[in-house]
């Protein structure tokens, strides 16, 4: 094993003690509701990350898949029963694999365009979901909205096992992210974001490689998705298809820093308390929208790189710094100053 | 047959009111390759400001476009200059597409605190008037809004065409890097465009507050709206566009009334899958490629 990948694996071990214990040492539910939903926008962002920030085609539609997710395992609850308690998490998987199928074809279609038709293609879908949503009374409901059954989860300690689940599907995201940016596809997904013509030139079969990363991508987000639908036990179009998941998702991943393996995680656990906190104080008006959208703009237009690019930069110009010793002039003229 | 006539009519009339819109988001991609995604709630913006000036002054709808149009123009050369022009690199496009969407959160968020969630309506004396042209229905405010939207594209066009700056923009349009080079301002260039085309959102959003209901949400319907017209059309052409956005007024006239009005605005939306899947680039498009 090389040193990095040791250093990888335990920050990894170091991460899910730390956040894994978390809601076994503290109780208090609105602070472990804060926790389910930080996993949750990190899951997001990892799932977002592993297409979007690989293969620089920047999708807005995730929140359909995540909507598709929602619906697919309440309908499941209507239909065939799958249970109570910890048995609908077992179910889960195959939410996420059977919606990642389902969404091949559309994505096949909206890879045949490039990088801005795709993501007003992929923004397109999103309001196909929702209209579908809307309009499937028969299944969805429309806007009478979807009602699952309660958890029958201790009330005590009613939100450990959505954290713990969250937590899961954040781990398997970054350990997929890490597996896939250590192979042959990470490559090919890299090579893809930095020239894609060129990549094609080289015999890499790029339609396959953006599929296969979508395909993980969008499993991901229906599983996330279906957990958030049975946290809740009511789901309608607007919460479930909402473009605003999808655009704080996002926003993370900027802030941690794209294409990074922890970036998105550090992106929401800044955010999602910080988001928490506002929405708790200025709850009853719009104004949270206002902040929101402000703390988007200042994290483009002056860390468009993210947090975590930034850092590592900062700490190598550091460790430079430190390597080649300065003439003792320099630090008496800085003791001056 | 009789409905479906009055549904093209219908339709045509509705798709030329998205037509204008829509020219001001392909008119700005072509030139800077940003996809204005405020563009939406920038036309609801326009409604609320024509219809406070309605409802407090008496001002006319219609009437309200020359007042609202030059104040917009303003605003989107402001945020050209702060929002859009400090991205750069090769992932500014992409970046541009989060940042306007950001503004477009930011105009949603301010409306709701200043106007709340209430839908609203322009209503103006002649609001519930119509024409009877050979026995179909015209409505006044929407032939209204037709004509209005139909004269505004002929005077882009006309500006386009027939003024140096329209010169510029075109030349800008074809190779940013010879225009330059042929001495113009790329930088003016974009600012102004950038200015016209949220003036076209706000002419058209003064409009469109008096022939449907609004409220600060309704940014999402229009965007999604708007940007299928754009990729249908092909990005970049104007001409695309307008045939695009009469295209979907027409489509979801016909499903509304043969069909179920509910599924009205899914149809335009499978319309363009299925186009995208035969034409990637969109009616009049070239096809994009990676630089």
């Amino acid at each position: 094993m090389s040193r990095a990948t040791a250093a990888t694996l335990g920050r990894g071990a170091a991460f899910t003690a730390v956040v894994g214990g978390f809601p076994f040492v503290v109780h208090a539910a609105w602070i472990v509701n804060i926790g389910v939903l930080t996993l949750m926008y990190a899951a997001l962002a990892t799932a977002w990350n592993l297409f979007s920030g690989y293969t620089g085609y920047i999708t807005l539609g995730q929140a359909a898949f995540f909507g598709l997710g929602a619906y697919t395992l309440g309908i499941a609850f209507e239909h065939f029963g799958i249970g109570s308690g910890y048995n609908p998490f077992y179910a889960l998987p195959l939410v996420g694999i059977g919606v990642a199928f389902a969404s091949l074809p559309v994505a096949w279609i909206a890879l045949r365009t490039r990088h801005m038709t795709f993501a007003i293609v992929t923004l397109t879908v999103l309001f196909v979901v929702q209209q579908l949503a809307f309009n499937l009374h028969s299944v969805t409901h429309g806007t009478t909205g979807l009602m699952l059954p309660t958890p029958s989860f201790a009330i005590g300690n009613y939100d450990r096992p959505f954290y713990l689940a969250m937590l899961a599907v954040l781990l398997l995201g970054l350990g997929i992210c890490w597996v896939v940016l250590r192979s042959k596809l990470g490559l090919m997904l890299l090579a893809i974001r930095e020239d894609e013509e060129k990549a094609r030139g080289l015999g890499i079969r790029v339609t396959s490689a953006k599929l296969i990363a979508w395909w993980l991508s969008i499993a991901l987000t229906a599983m996330v998705g279906g957990i958030w639908a049975y946290y809740l036990t009511f789901i309608y179009p607007e919460s479930a298809v909402d473009p605003l998941v999808m655009i704080g998702a996002v926003l993370m991943t900027f802030l941690g820093g794209r294409g990074t393996l922890w970036g998105p995680t550090i992106g929401a656990m800044v955010l999602v308390p910080a988001q928490q906190y506002t929405l708790l104080q200025l709850g009853a008006s719009q104004l949270y929208l206002v902040g929101y959208a402000a703390v988007f703009m200042v994290v483009l237009l002056l860390l468009p790189r993210g947090i975590l690019p930034s850092l590592r930069s900062g700490l190598a110009r550091l460790r430079e710094r430190r390597r080649t010793k300065r003439p003792p002039v320099i630090r008496e003229e800085r003791a001056h100053a | 047959m009789h409905q479906v006539v009055q549904a093209v009519i219908l339709g045509l009339l509705i798709g030329g009111v998205y037509a204008l819109m829509a020219s001001g988001l392909t008119l700005v991609f072509g030139i800077m390759k940003v996809i204005n995604v405020a563009q939406g709630a920038l036309v609801i913006l326009a409604a609320y400001l024509s219809y406070a000036l309605f409802s407090h002054l008496h001002v006319d709808p219609f009437l309200s476009i020359l007042i609202v149009t030059p104040a917009m123009f303003v605003l989107g050369v402001t945020v050209q200059l702060v929002f859009v022009r400090s991205l750069r690199g090769p992932d500014a496009p992409e970046l541009s597409l989060l940042v306007t969407w950001a503004l477009a959160l930011g105009i949603e968020g301010v409306l709701s605190v200043i106007f709340n969630t209430t839908y609203r309506v322009s209503n103006p004396s002649y609001a519930d008037r119509s024409w009877d042209l050979f026995g179909y229905q015209v409505s006044v405010v929407r032939a209204f809004a037709f004509l209005a939207s139909a004269i505004l594209l002929g005077l882009l066009s006309l500006l386009l065409t027939r003024s140096r700056f329209g010169r510029a923009v075109r030349a800008t349009v074809q190779n940013p890097t010879a225009a330059t080079l042929l001495g113009v301002d790329a930088n003016r260039v974009q600012t102004l465009s950038f200015g016209l085309g949220v003036s076209l959102a706000a002419a058209a959003g003064a409009v469109y507050g008096v022939i449907y209901p609004f409220n600060p949400g309704s940014h999402y319907d229009l965007i999604s709206r708007l940007l299928s017209i754009v990729v249908l059309g092909g990005l970049g052409s104007l001409g695309g566009a307008v045939v695009a956005a009469l295209a979907m007024g027409v489509i979801q006239a016909v499903v509304a009334v043969e069909f179920s009005p509910t599924w009205s605005a899914f149809s335009f939306f499978v319309v363009l899958l299925t186009f995208l899947l035969l034409r990637p680039q969109g009616i009049f498009g070239v096809r994009e490629r990676t630089l």
